[in-house]
């Protein structure tokens, strides 16, 4: 019963596939105007679609990504990529598409999601500072030894998000300078948030010696 | 013949003088981590005047506190702080443990909180509540005062035959089960099962 309620909620709010419209196509040179930035007033670069659009066609030019992997959750815009090229698609959107900033990185686990075809999925939020433009870029990794590279020579906030997903879903980020545990104690050795961990987990918690009165 | 005293002079025991002084200084370290925290700054505000029991000095140093207050959840990652900081803590020394989270790990019942701080260290006093409110901290301290009166002695011999835990045993026979369950249930289920 809860089950079906809590899919059908997600089904519910599963996006209709972005769509690159023809304002778009006739904005053609709505990209390069803003990497010249010099003829586009701020005003009008603040138009959201106009960088939305800017960031559909970067992709798919550079990578090939077409419709299917765009979508749209209310008002975000989303784009899926592979695990292999998620550095480089990254690497795009920083240095061309104007999305300097990393907002967040954090991760699901989708196991006994319905549907799902992954187990994993790293949602990567970028923001661009000037516009106020938001994209998230998802990418989805498996077991056994799920592993993506690392976002830190892109951004140095990177550091501590990512070893947050590491800490709570155990996904390993090569190229990451110190990848250990930052919440759980570092002689943890589960991943808690894994939905195949317990909630209230294996027993660590009560695993301390006890001290008495007269020991204390 | 009764030796007749002067008024001023009256006649006790060394215990009861003794655990006279220490119930009327009690010199908390606020050990709070969460919301009772913010409580207890209130009860010692002056709405509130825990001056008016004497344990108004809040210490940030354990080795200056002779009463814990163990105001919040405790995470395993704290358990050991706490443990140490209450080991540093000179004798005698008490331990009251404020609130849900403290007593019973409230509704925090996941796999980083201790259910009870007092599986780990011995607690004197429990104050429930969520958070409590200053009187039942201040009434806590009152029933503390009066246990201290009531059991102290100079050199502290009441503390040596306490040789058990004062919480429940660490890995209860429910709590075993659940975990036997959890690893069963991990091994069977797994992705695209």
């Amino acid at each position: 019963m809860c089950q079906h309620r809590f899919g059908s909620f997600v089904f519910a709010a599963k996006p209709p596939f972005f769509v690159i419209t023809p304002p778009c196509k006739s904005k053609q040179s709505g990209f390069a105007a803003n990497q010249s930035g010099a003829d586009t007033p701020h005003s009008k670069v603040a138009n959201m679609t106009e960088i939305q659009h800017s960031a559909v066609l970067l992709l798919s030019e550079q990578f090939g990504l077409d419709a299917s992997a765009w979508s749209r959750n209310r008002d975000n815009v989303r784009v899926r990529v592979d695990s292999e090229r998620v550095f480089e698609v990254l690497k795009c959107l920083k240095t061309l598409g104007g999305f300097d900033m990393l907002v967040d990185i954090t991760g699901v686990d989708e196991l006994e999601y319905p549907n799902a075809t992954d187990r994993f999925r790293v949602v990567y939020c970028l923001l661009n500072t000037s516009t106020g433009e938001r994209l998230i870029v998802l990418t989805y990794v498996n077991d056994p030894q799920p592993t993506l590279p690392s976002a830190y020579p892109l951004w140095k906030g990177a550091d501590w998000m990512e070893r947050e997903v590491f800490d709570m879903f155990g996904i390993t980020f090569t190229g990451h300078p110190d990848l250990r545990r930052i919440l759980m104690p570092e002689e943890f050795t589960e991943y808690p948030l894994r939905k195949d961990y317990p909630l209230r987990g294996r027993g660590e918690r009560h695993n301390f010696p006890v001290i008495t009165r007269a020991e204390s | 013949m009764a030796v007749g005293l002067p008024e001023n002079v009256f006649m006790t025991t060394v215990n009861a003088a003794a655990s006279w002084c220490r119930k009327n200084s009690l010199w908390p370290m606020p050990f709070a981590t969460a919301c009772c925290g913010i409580e207890l700054m209130a009860t010692a505000s002056s709405r509130y005047d825990l001056a008016r029991f004497g344990a108004e000095v809040m210490r940030f140093s354990p080795r200056q506190c002779d009463l814990m207050i163990v105001a919040g959840r405790v995470v395993m990652k704290m358990m050991p702080v706490l443990q140490r900081i209450w080991l540093q803590m000179p004798e005698p020394k008490w331990c009251i443990s404020m609130g849900a989270c403290a007593c019973s790990g409230g509704v925090f019942d996941t796999y980083a909180v201790v259910q009870g701080v007092d599986r780990f260290i011995p607690v004197d006093m429990y104050v429930p509540g969520c958070p409590p409110r200053p009187e039942q901290l201040i009434q806590a301290i009152m029933d503390l005062q009066n246990k201290i009166q009531q059991t102290g002695t100079l050199n502290g011999t009441e503390f040596d035959t306490r040789t058990q835990p004062t919480g429940p045993q660490p890995f209860d026979r429910e709590e075993m089960w659940r975990i036997e369950d959890a690893a069963l249930q991990s091994k069977v289920g797994g992705f695209g099962v």
